[in-house]
């Protein structure tokens, strides 16, 4: 057996270790475009500020960690076609690459946004390592950035140029930070604190241009409306876009992404998806999108594995669920964080102490919650909604308290009185 | 022999020595916001629950983590932070469904329970025997017991024929 998997991030680096523990005899080859060894886009905000350097954001630390596990590690290298009837991938250089199961763990990629100008030198997404290197070498101290969208890349980016000193607008098309992580409310209390860190964040408004700089800088970014903002650095968080392109003609269907089942096998039988490029099933909804977030990655390809070796495990779904930290200021959300028609929700707010929380309720289980300026045991909001836990008496108390997250699910999950608990 | 946690919230008088312990232990300072144990206070029912890290099979949080920064003692089985490692994406601190691992705002890494290297602090400190530290295979009925009703792990089985 010959496991090919495409795509060396998290979920096509998970899948090969959990096929080489689930299938000591295969043969697994993992492909990666980039030439980096794997690394960790979501490291990158920390590799910008520099806390941590290049080995830092790599997945695995020790360098024969493929070795040992026996997998084959190729990077550098691009696939650029399938070809399923042949049962084999096509790489740059024309060689041909035989598989008997295939994983398509492709990634994403940032989405270029339509502004007339886009294309100049000194406009990048912060994506890769490379682009990363580039954007610590370019964003100097007190030299104006513009960053465009602040969505939850954009927010994570804004984080590491602030904290390397520079002066910083940020661009959202929304009408506030995160729309699609937070409500008005929580997304509203993170524009004013990144405003109060000394970040200028335009909402509502676009930009419709970037042209060549003046007063000494090398880009100027026209907005909607007229006003025009210097910039030394462009940086796009404008979304991104699951890469699909090689996979014309191959018969996989995609929709937003990889259209895959419950075992997570796409349209074409031996080959399967995982990661930001599978459109996988969402636990709230039962219904199937791209989620594109580290924990479903890493559970995408821990099943994508499972099932690749023979072994029958349907996905229950992956819960979407999204943290960052904006200048010091900390925010969760968690499934259906906007309610559900017909539910309860509670919330409490401290505007002053920049402290949110709402919590959504079907009946008495908990669906979705938003935190701002809440760290402490927020991974029980997880809990309780992936366990669909009745929260009986406890709904009544939490919507009195949002906070008691903690004493709901022990209260519901454990007897006080005579259980004792094995850790 | 591997060791386990044993928590018995209905000896727990809620006396938060536990707490101190453990932040004296891995903080150096008697704080009980640094602490990896949590007593929980149930005013309703006059009871107080001793809770931390259940060390899980699952390991989400050690999944979850982009940097590896998670790992597996494999003397005590415990799932413990690199600090160095650690780059404070907090990840883990929504992936791990239990609640049990927190982020440090002072050293901007996430912090959870490593049983002390065998060695709990906590259990140590607990004057009712509340928390101890037992041989885990010795009471595995018990653990089976506590936990097969509702957890989450169980709930989670149950959904591949209802979902």
């Amino acid at each position: 057996m010959r496991h090919l998997i495409i795509g060396a991030g998290p979920a096509g680096v998970i899948a090969a270790e959990h096929l080489r523990e689930t299938d000591p005899q295969a043969g697994i080859l993992l492909i990666g475009d980039e030439p980096e060894p794997p690394y960790s886009r979501m490291a990158l905000p920390y590799y910008l500020t520099g806390n941590i350097d290049e080995r830092g954001t790599h997945l695995r630390k020790s360098a024969d960690h493929f070795d040992r596990l026996g997998i084959e590690l190729r990077t550098g290298t691009r696939v650029t076609a399938i070809e399923p009837a042949d049962k084999h991938v096509r790489l740059e250089d024309g060689r041909e690459e035989a598989y008997d199961r295939l994983l398509l763990a492709t990634g994403s990629s940032p989405a270029t946004p339509p502004i007339p100008g886009i294309e100049q030198e000194g406009v990048t997404p912060c994506w890769t390592l490379e682009q990363g290197r580039a954007i610590a070498s370019g964003a100097r101290p007190d030299s104006p950035v513009v960053l465009l969208g602040a969505g939850f890349i954009g927010s994570i980016v804004l984080e590491a140029l602030a904290r390397r000193g520079v002066e910083l607008h940020v661009v959202e098309m929304g009408d506030r930070m995160v729309p699609r992580m937070m409500n008005e409310t929580a997304g509203g209390l993170l524009k004013e604190w990144c405003e109060k860190k000394g970040v200028k964040v335009h909402v509502s408004t676009r930009a419709t241009a970037i042209q060549s700089g003046r007063n000494g800088h090398r880009l100027a970014v026209e907005l909607e409306g007229g006003e025009v903002l210097d910039a030394d650095l462009v940086i796009t968080a404008t979304g991104v876009r699951p890469n699909t392109g090689l996979l014309e003609g191959s018969g996989v269907q995609v929709d937003q992404g990889i259209l895959i089942d419950r075992n997570m096998q796409t349209s074409v039988e031996g080959i399967y998806a995982a990661g930001d490029v599978a459109q996988g099933r969402d636990f709230s909804t039962g219904e199937y999108s791209v989620q594109a977030i580290q924990p479903t990655a890493a559970e995408h390809g821990r099943l994508a594995a499972l099932n690749m070796a023979g072994r029958n495990v349907p996905h229950q779904g992956t819960l979407n669920m999204n943290v960052l930290d904006t200048l010091g200021l900390i925010s969760s959300s968690f499934g259906l964080w906007q309610g559900v028609e017909g539910g309860d929700h509670a919330e409490l707010l401290n505007r002053p102490r920049y402290r949110y929380v709402n919590l959504q309720f079907e009946e008495d289980r908990l669906v979705g919650g938003t935190c701002l300026g809440l760290t402490e045991h927020i991974g029980v909001l997880h809990g309780l909604i992936q366990s669909r836990l009745p929260l009986g008496v406890w709904k009544e108390r939490l919507m009195q308290d949002p906070t008691r997250l903690m004493e709901a699910y022990l209260a519901c999950t454990q007897s006080l009185s005579a259980c004792k608990v094995l850790h | 022999m591997l060791k386990s946690l044993a928590l018995e919230p209905a000896k727990c008088t809620g006396c938060l020595q536990c707490e101190l312990a453990c932040s004296w232990e891995n903080e150096a300072s008697f704080n009980p916001s640094k602490s990896r144990i949590r007593v929980f206070t149930f005013h309703e029912e006059g009871r107080f629950a001793p809770y931390t890290c259940t060390q899980c099979a699952e390991a989400w949080c050690l999944h979850a983590c982009p940097v590896e920064a998670i790992v597996i003692n494999g003397a005590t089985g415990a799932k413990e932070v690199i600090e160095d490692v650690c780059v404070g994406c907090k990840v883990c601190t929504i992936a791990c469904p239990f609640g049990t691992v927190n982020y440090n705002h002072d050293t901007g890494k996430v912090i959870k329970c490593d049983l002390c290297g065998g060695d709990p602090a906590c259990a140590r400190a607990c004057p009712t025997e509340a928390i101890t530290w037992v041989d885990a295979d010795q009471t595995g009925y018990d653990r089976m017991q506590a936990w097969a009703a509702r957890s989450v792990e169980s709930i989670d089985a149950t959904q591949g024929g209802g979902a």
